[in-house]
């Protein structure tokens, strides 16, 4: 890969921070997109703008580790040339910036509208409001042609207890030939909530974005709006930041291990999982004070201090977690029943996630080392010894171990966090100043991207980018040539979010 | 497997028992909870979830009731897969446009009697999200509600003192 700056050359933005952003001319930008397309940088993230006037952000990695930046076109004609037809991951984005502002990607190959379904009072929310088509259009789903196809429609209420979307299969017999998703059934319009809305009301909506997330999510809006405002957050937030989002990795790894083998009728995983789970959250209750440890993450620190006598119900915690976990490893690893339905199923391959830049454990699973708690980094982590498991089959399987791995993982960091837990203030006063920033944080599902330009102690543009992006396409890749009843497996080794996407 | 199974029958259960004498409000919770099932519904009261724009934060909630140590089966209280085996819809989020006519029609699809329960702050007002282009409101901007659990989310012991009372209401 090049170095960024040879690509992204063009106006540098005031106040952008920590990382360049650059206007360019549209020239550049189909630069930097057959850059991304030939692999020599990894998009991630491209969404709209309004302010003064239209515009289109791409932000994008290059080789190294601190080496990313934000490539701005202006589009006053409402146009843009599309980064998806020469890089397919970025279609679903034009799509989505087609369908909230309007701005039309030149040269796309799907001109399809994307989380807009038809049910609104307007179209193109967050650009020109224009009345919505007096007829709502039938969706046109992609075609399948061939002898004895049949379809299967899914969605968007689901069997179990999940987040609605719509799936759309087209099946031989068993086997499926194409499966298709149409999202956005849950879109809240937080992107136009978040316009105007005053520094704490957009942190709690960053916090309910994806509320399995929901420190990550606040500790990524955290470091977009500090960036943003030159502060930092003092070490020991910073470390009980760290503290809540390893808890909200354990507890999500735990229960996904269960449900995982519960989706393939193992339905003891899921009951020792879930009681593991259900420790974490009432650890996170006794320490912060909420199960999930929602809006315990503010810009400028942590909302509360951790009550120094809660420490131990962490400390039993972990123990407790130590004895059981193995023989439950080893109860997944041994049971040939239930390797059955996860060994060789639903694989990604190595090409795909790379093409995507996928993160998480879908990345991981397929050979793609990948972590925002190392690359790009951030505090306390570049403090902290931990490494990032990665496997190379890409199969259920493959996903699951990166979850066992990373359990291990998160254990030995929270045993650091506690050991090396510094006094002092929890909170840095925001300074009210102007200005941009971009921030990351590792959820347990992937690299969270927030960028923010905030006018004072407000927000004026926020952009919530989640993981799932860059893996929702992947698991349509996943389940081709599995058999039906397999989705279920699939699907919740991905456990891609739904609102997170939908926004 | 042998052994995590032989383990069982040494540790005894993780599911909390039926709160001591001293814990008058869990315990009177947990005894209204099975009494009014069983005389009401005959242990038959099952439940359909429906996400109408939740963040998946009330869901991950929802879940915890179902763990070892709330089993919300014991008191005859189960989740069912279709709209059509269920005596109440219990419903998350704000309900967004897109998901409105969803929601309309699973409520349609549920045979009478029917309850429906909204839980979580966003199901009682649209929450946060009130106000957005995208978003309709409470869920009774949908269909009518018959309890509001409110929280959020609200933690598992509120999703069971909730049902409890809708129980208790139907009487």
């Amino acid at each position: 890969m090049a170095a960024l700056t040879d690509i992204i050359q063009g106006k540098p933005v005031d106040d952008h921070r920590p990382w360049p952003r650059v206007i360019v001319t549209a020239d550049t930008w189909r630069g930097v997109a057959s850059a991304i397309a030939a692999g020599r940088a990894t998009l991630l993230g491209l969404w709209g703008d309004k302010s003064a006037s239209f515009a289109v952000h791409m932000a994008v990695s290059g080789e190294t580790a601190n080496d990313i930046a934000v490539a701005s076109l202006e589009c006053p004609d409402g146009t843009f040339p599309s980064v998806g037809a020469p890089h397919p991951p970025a279609i679903r984005f034009e799509r989505a910036i087609q369908s909230l502002y309007g701005l039309l990607p030149v040269g796309a190959p799907d001109a399809r509208p994307w989380l807009d379904l038809g049910f609104w009072d307007m179209q193109y929310p967050l650009g020109i409001r224009q009345p919505p088509p007096d007829v709502r259009a039938a969706y046109a789903f992609l075609p399948t042609e061939g002898e004895s196809l049949h379809q299967i429609p899914v969605g968007p209420v689901h069997a179990g207890i999940i987040e609605p979307g719509h799936f759309r299969f087209t099946a031989s017999g068993e086997t499926v030939v194409r499966l298709e998703q149409r999202l956005g059934y849950v879109h809240k319009g937080i992107e136009s909530l978040m316009a105007g809305a005053n520094i704490e009301r957009a942190a709690k909506l960053a916090a309910r974005t994806s509320g399995d997330s929901t420190v990550a999510y606040g500790i990524a809006f955290a470091h977009a709006v500090e960036a943003a405002s030159g502060v930092e957050a003092p070490p020991r937030a910073r470390y009980l930041r760290a503290l809540m989002a390893e808890l909200e990795r354990l507890a999500n790894h735990f229960g996904d291990i269960g449900a995982i083998c519960n989706d393939a009728s193992f339905s003891l995983m899921h009951a020792h999982c879930g009681a593991l789970r259900e420790l974490v959250l009432r650890a996170a209750q006794s320490c912060f004070g909420h199960r999930l440890m929602m809006d315990q993450v503010v810009p400028g620190g942590v909302a509360g201090n951790l009550r120094t006598d809660s420490l131990t119900s962490i400390t039993d915690l972990l123990a407790h977690i130590r004895r059981r976990f193995p023989s439950l490893i080893e109860l997944y690893d041994d049971t040939a029943s239930l390797q059955d339905r996860t060994v060789g199923t639903g694989i990604v391959h190595d090409s795909l996630v790379q093409q995507f830049g996928a993160g998480g454990y879908v990345g991981r699973a397929s050979g793609r080392v990948c972590d925002a708690r190392k690359t790009p980094g951030y505090p306390p982590y570049d403090r902290l010894e931990f490494s990032v498991p990665m496997l190379t089959e890409g199969d259920v399987n493959a996903r699951v171990w990166i979850r066992i791995r990373e359990v291990e993982q998160s254990l030995a960091l929270i045993d650091q966090l506690i050991e090396r837990l510094p006094a002092g203030p929890i909170a840095t006063k925001l300074n009210g100043a102007r200005g941009e920033g971009l921030g990351f944080a590792e959820s347990f599902r992937g690299d969270v991207l927030v960028w923010v330009r905030i006018d004072g102690d407000r927000v004026s543009r926020c952009h919530l980018r989640d993981p799932s992006w860059f893996q929702w396409p992947l698991l349509e890749a996943a389940i081709e040539g599995n058999i039906v009843a397999d989705f279920p497996l699939c699907n919740k080794s991905f456990n891609c979010s739904y609102s997170g996407h939908d926004l | 497997m042998r052994r995590t199974l032989f383990e069982s029958f040494t540790h005894g259960p993780l599911t909390e028992a039926p709160p001591s004498r001293d814990d008058a409000a869990l315990a009177e919770l947990m005894a209204s909870l099975e009494r009014s099932a069983r005389r009401r519904l005959g242990r038959s009261l099952s439940i359909r979830e429906v996400d109408a724009g939740s963040c998946n934060g009330c869901e991950l909630e929802i879940h915890a009731i179902n763990n070892v140590f709330y089993d919300l089966e014991r008191f005859g209280l189960r989740f069912v897969a279709s709209p059509r085996h269920a005596d109440v819809l219990l419903v998350t989020g704000p309900v967004t446009k897109n998901m409105r006519e969803a929601l309309e029609r699973t409520y349609r699809a549920t045979p009478d009697p029917k309850w429906v329960v909204a839980l979580g702050d966003c199901a009682a007002d649209g929450g946060i999200f009130a106000g957005s282009y995208a978003v309709a409101g409470g869920v009774s901007a949908a269909v009518p509600v018959d309890l509001h659990i409110r929280g959020c989310p609200p933690p598992p012991t509120e999703i069971l003192k909730g049902l409890i009372a809708l129980l208790e209401a139907q009487k």
